[in-house]
Formats: C-alpha cells, sequence, structure tokens
C-alpha cells in the first residue's frame, strides 16, 4: 500500500532520515519506533507531503506521490495526526472532527452525520459540544484521531497518539485503534509506548539516528541486539546475553 | 435548537423591518446620514472580516479593493460615460481581480501574520502612489463626480436613497458571512485560521481557500468604492487608497467580534456612535477623540472576542442555553 525506498532528508548538516526503506501492506498495524531524535516525525511528514525529501521514492498504492501538497494526498486517502496535537482550538470538538469530513462532501448535514459516527468510534460522544481547548491531553489525542477518521482514509499515520496517556487511557485507545484496522483502514503508527507496540502491530521497523537498523515482527525486534543497543546503549546487549548465559 | 434558530431569525426580520422603516420614523436627515456611514462601515468590515476574521489573515492594506472599485467605476462613469449600476459591477470585478492579484504574490510564497499585514499595506501604498502619479486617476486632483441624481448612477435627491443603498449593500454582506458559517468553504477557512498545517493534512486546500476569500472580500470592497464616490461625489488618492479607511475596516469588525456575521455591524454601530456622541457633547477640540481612543484600548483589551463575544459568553453561562 505504502512503499518507501531510499528515503533521504538532511537539514543542513544533519542527516535526520537516512536511505530509509519500509514498506506497509493493506490490513495491518505496521509499527515505527526508535529512541528520541530517530527522525520518525520527520520521515512522516515526508510521507504525508509536509516535508520534501532530499532522494528516495514514496509510492502510495502505485501512485509517487512526492511533491504532491498534503491536502492531495489526504484526499487520496492517506492522513496523518500530529505528535503535538493540533486542534483548531476555538471550535467546539464536533466542529473540528467536521472539517476532516469535509473532505468528503461540501454537505453539512453529511459531514455532520459522519463526523458523529467518527465520534461514536473513538469514544468522544460526551465531548461534541466542548471546546477544543478545554479538551484533557487524552481527548486532545483522540480529537486528533477523530478528525483524521473523518476524511475517510485507507492509510492512516498515527504520530505517537498514546504519548502523555495513563495505562487506563492507553488501554482504551488501543482497543479503539483495533477497531478501525477491522473496520478495513491500514495503520502505521510511531510509538514510544513499547506495549502497546507489542500488542497492536503486526510487523515494525525501528530507526535510529535516521538510518534503519531493524525490521521483524515485534518478538523478533525485542530480541535484536541492534536495537537493546539502540535503546540501552552500547555494550547493552552483550550485557543482556550474558546475563541470560549466566541464568542458563 | 430549533426554537433558537426561529427566534433568532425572528430578531433579524424585526431588525430589518426596523432599518427599513427608519427614514420614514426619523425626519432629522443627519442621524439617516450618520446611519448610512455606520452601515457602509460595516459593509467594509465585512469584507475585512472575511479574510481577516474567518480566514484569519489580517491585512492593513483592506482599503486597496475599495479604492480600486472607486476609480473602476468612476473612471468609467466620468470618462466614458457608462452609469455607475454598470459601474459596480466593474467594480467588482476590479476588486475581485486585484484581490486574486494580492493574494497570488502574498499566498503563493506563503506570507502569513504579520508578514502578510506588511504587504497589504504595502499594496495600498503602492496604489496610492500610482494613483497619485498617473494621468487617468486624475492624478493628485482626484476625480469630481457630477452630480445628476438617479438610480442609474446610485445617486439620490434624498440621503434616505443612500441609506436604502447602504442598507441593501449591508444585508447582502451579512448574508455573505451568514451563508460562510454555514458551508464547507467557511468551515476550510476557520480551521486555516485556527491551524493551517492541520487544516492542509485534512485535506484543506489552503491556498486555494485564501484565494478565494481574498476574491470575495477584494469585490466587496470594490462594490464599496462604487457606494462612496457616488455618495461623496470626490475622489483623490488618499481617500482611495489612505491607511485610515483600513484602519478602520479592521477596527469595526475587532470591536465587534471577529470571524462573527454580526460583528462588524455591532463594530460600527458602537465605534460610530460614540464617536458622533463624543463629537456633540464634548466641546474642547480632540477631547472626542481623546474619548473615542480610550473607549478603544478598554474594548480591545478587555474583550479579546469583541462585544459579540459578550453576548456569546453570556448565552453560554445561561442556564438551558447549552442546546442553543
Amino acid at each position: 500500500m505504502l512503499e518507501v525506498t531510499g528515503l533521504s532528508k538532511s537539514f543542513g548538516g544533519l542527516t535526520a532520515v537516512n536511505n530509509v526503506d519500509l514498506n506497509v501492506e493493506q490490513g495491518r498495524i505496521i509499527s515505527l519506533i526508535g529512541p528520541n531524535g530517530a527522525g520518525k516525525t520527520t520521515l512522516f511528514a515526508m510521507v504525508a507531503g509536509f516535508l520534501k525529501p532530499n532522494g528516495g521514492t514514496i509510492l502510495f498504492e502505485g501512485q509517487d506521490i512526492i511533491g504532491l501538497k498534503p491536502h492531495r494526498i489526504c484526499e487520496m486517502g492517506m492522513v496523518r495526526t500530529f505528535q503535538v496535537t493540533q486542534p483548531f482550538a476555538k471550535l467546539t470538538t464536533l466542529e473540528n472532527i467536521m472539517v476532516g469530513a469535509y473532505c468528503r462532501t461540501a454537505r453539512r448535514d453529511l459531514a455532520e452525520a459522519k463526523a458523529r459516527e467518527v465520534a461514536q468510534q473513538v469514544g468522544m460522544t460526551a465531548a461534541l459540544d466542548q471546546d477544543a481547548d478545554s479538551l484533557t491531553v487524552a481527548g486532545r489525542k483522540r480529537l486528533e484521531l477523530a478528525r483524521a477518521l473523518a476524511t475517510a482514509p485507507r492509510l492512516l499515520l498515527l504520530d505517537e497518539v498514546m504519548a502523555g496517556l495513563n495505562p487506563i487511557e492507553i488501554d482504551e485507545i488501543v482497543a479503539v485503534i483495533k477497531k478501525i484496522r477491522d473496520s478495513g483502514v491500514t495503520i502505521f503508527l510511531i510509538e514510544h509506548v513499547m506495549k502497546a507496540v507489542m500488542n497492536l502491530s503486526d510487523y515494525a521497523y525501528v530507526l535510529n539516528d535516521g538510518v534503519r537498523i531493524a525490521a521483524g515482527t515485534p518478538a523478533e525486534i525485542a530480541n535484536d541486539p541492534q536495537v537493546i543497543e539502540a535503546y540501552l546503549g552500547h555494550g547493552a546487549a552483550k550485557l543482556m546475553q550474558g546475563g541470560g548465559a549466566a541464568n542458563a | 435548537m430549533k426554537s433558537a434558530m426561529s427566534r433568532n431569525g425572528f430578531l433579524c426580520l424585526a431588525g430589518l423591518l426596523l432599518a427599513l422603516g427608519l427614514p420614514q420614523i426619523i425626519a432629522s436627515n443627519f442621524i439617516i446620514d450618520v446611519l448610512t456611514l455606520i452601515l457602509f462601515s460595516a459593509f467594509l468590515g465585512q469584507s475585512w472580516n472575511i479574510l481577516g476574521g474567518y480566514a484569519g489573515q489580517f491585512s492593513f492594506g483592506g482599503v486597496v479593493f475599495f479604492g480600486t472599485g472607486a476609480y473602476a467605476s468612476s473612471i468609467l462613469l466620468e470618462t466614458f460615460g457608462i452609469d455607475p449600476w454598470i459601474g459596480i459591477f466593474a467594480a467588482i470585478a476590479a476588486g475581485g481581480v486585484m484581490g486574486l492579484f494580492i493574494g497570488f504574490i502574498s499566498f503563493r510564497y506563503g506570507l502569513r501574520g504579520s508578514y502578510f499585514a506588511l504587504i497589504t499595506l504595502a499594496f495600498a501604498e503602492f496604489f496610492r502612489i500610482i494613483a497619485n502619479s498617473v494621468e487617468f486617476t486624475g492624478g493628485g486632483v482626484g476625480i469630481f463626480i457630477d452630480y445628476e441624481p438617479s438610480l442609474a448612477r446610485l445617486q439620490f435627491q434624498d440621503t434616505a436613497g443612500y441609506y436604502y443603498l447602504a442598507l441593501l449593500m449591508t444585508v447582502i454582506s451579512l448574508l455573505i458571512a451568514w451563508w460562510l458559517e454555514r458551508s464547507r468553504f467557511g468551515a476550510s477557512l476557520i480551521a486555516i485560521r485556527e491551524n493551517e498545517d492541520a487544516a492542509e493534512a485534512l485535506g484543506v486546500n489552503a491556498f486555494r481557500c485564501k484565494m478565494y476569500a481574498i476574491c470575495i472580500a477584494g469585490a466587496m470592497g470594490g462594490a464599496g468604492g462604487t457606494f462612496y464616490a457616488q455618495k461623496f461625489l470626490y475622489l483623490d488618492p488618499p481617500i482611495a487608497y489612505g491607511i485610515s479607511t483600513s484602519v478602520e475596516m479592521l477596527l469595526v469588525t475587532i470591536v465587534g467580534g471577529l470571524g462573527t456575521v454580526f460583528g462588524p455591524l455591532v463594530g460600527s454601530f458602537v465605534l460610530h456612535g460614540i464617536n458622533e456622541i463624543a463629537r456633540h457633547y464634548l466641546e474642547a477640540p480632540g477631547l472626542s477623540l481623546i474619548v473615542y481612543g480610550l473607549i478603544l484600548v478598554i474594548i480591545v483589551g478587555f474583550l479579546p472576542n469583541g462585544l459579540i463575544g459578550l453576548f456569546k459568553r453570556k448565552a453560554k453561562k445561561a442556564p438551558g442555553a447549552k442546546n442553543a
């Protein structure tokens, strides 16, 4: 569904994303993980049309989308959420979601019906008439999700929708994401909450310093020495293996 | 919800009927004249409101559309003998094209916020200087418009004629804003105002929407220009492209309430009302301006959402108003 090959982006002397390949297949939940500053959000920004890559190709459903504006990519069926939530602060939750719904219809009544349906799906019905700037962190994350979902995407890019949530809220949103996947939407997500990544994803890619260092099922990744070192520091993998040997 | 809507509709209808009847009730030409200017100012404010209030693109040069329209119809009238009832459509077109021109140059290169405000200010000044130096605008001498009252010339013998024309234009501008609030286009503009990146991510073509908005604002400003020229029968570069009209356009909107249907009308009533009352009752020259300025500071300082925001806050607090 989404094929990224040789994607690179540098800002001045800093290479944020370096020659990354990845592939998101239809109907699955794919994760993108890595330490802070690994280039995950930059990669998302390029895929969604917010940044122009220095090199590489991005194919969405076989079509080259490099150079297309974000609104065009959204119309094609791929939409992103923002890691730092970007609500339309002075609008109500309903009006916020309706902006997304207007992507597929010009009619107010249809947009409103779609927005209410999506609110139901993500569990925001009670907050529909609330101003977006009075929502809690969890509420804003859900609103990001709801607005994106209202554009009726086939591929949903979720950038850390669980950051800052408590464990109960995370369990709730994990359930919501699974339901979205079951409704036929492919999901590509950036996440730091490992429990959620393990629980949700069919496949995961790991970025570190802009380079793809591993790819595989969550279980494979958790045991990959390079991944362990990226997260825990040089020599950590050896230590852990040593510990394992000692226990055996 | 239904009852609140019909109540608002009833209020609007009552207001319109009252406005229609006023010239029959009020004998004073002076008051009708002041009311005409209030309506006219509200109309220009609405032009600014569509771009500044709804789309969040603050311009300091809203006058540029007004001046372009005024020159368009006045030159057509005085040089080519074309009546302003046709000229006003030329003015609307000229204002709209001017909007597209400035919009393309500004939005194409992503100018936002204060940069957009500055470039619109620069355009207004640019055209003021151009109008001052070329032949067909009459240069610094300006254009004198002959007074031969007739509907085709949009000139009237009694003040009520101008009043009704201003009322018609204001009602149309209110309807445009009302339509905007209920349409996808309006929702897109508001989304752009609140967060352009998020709007783009959700499929809003920000560039195109802003172009439409500035084109509508320009067309409205152009129509306002024709009205002004036919009422005051004189046009020169400082009138057509002077900063004071730009400031007035944004002031009435900000005082009344940015991005609201009735904001410019309420703001225009309050500001012009204060101005006239202060001028009438305060003897010392300049004192009225001080009072005017003081009240302005208070409103802008303490009512960030304008006077309409004050009503809305009250409505939200009132019990049972939640469903409204």
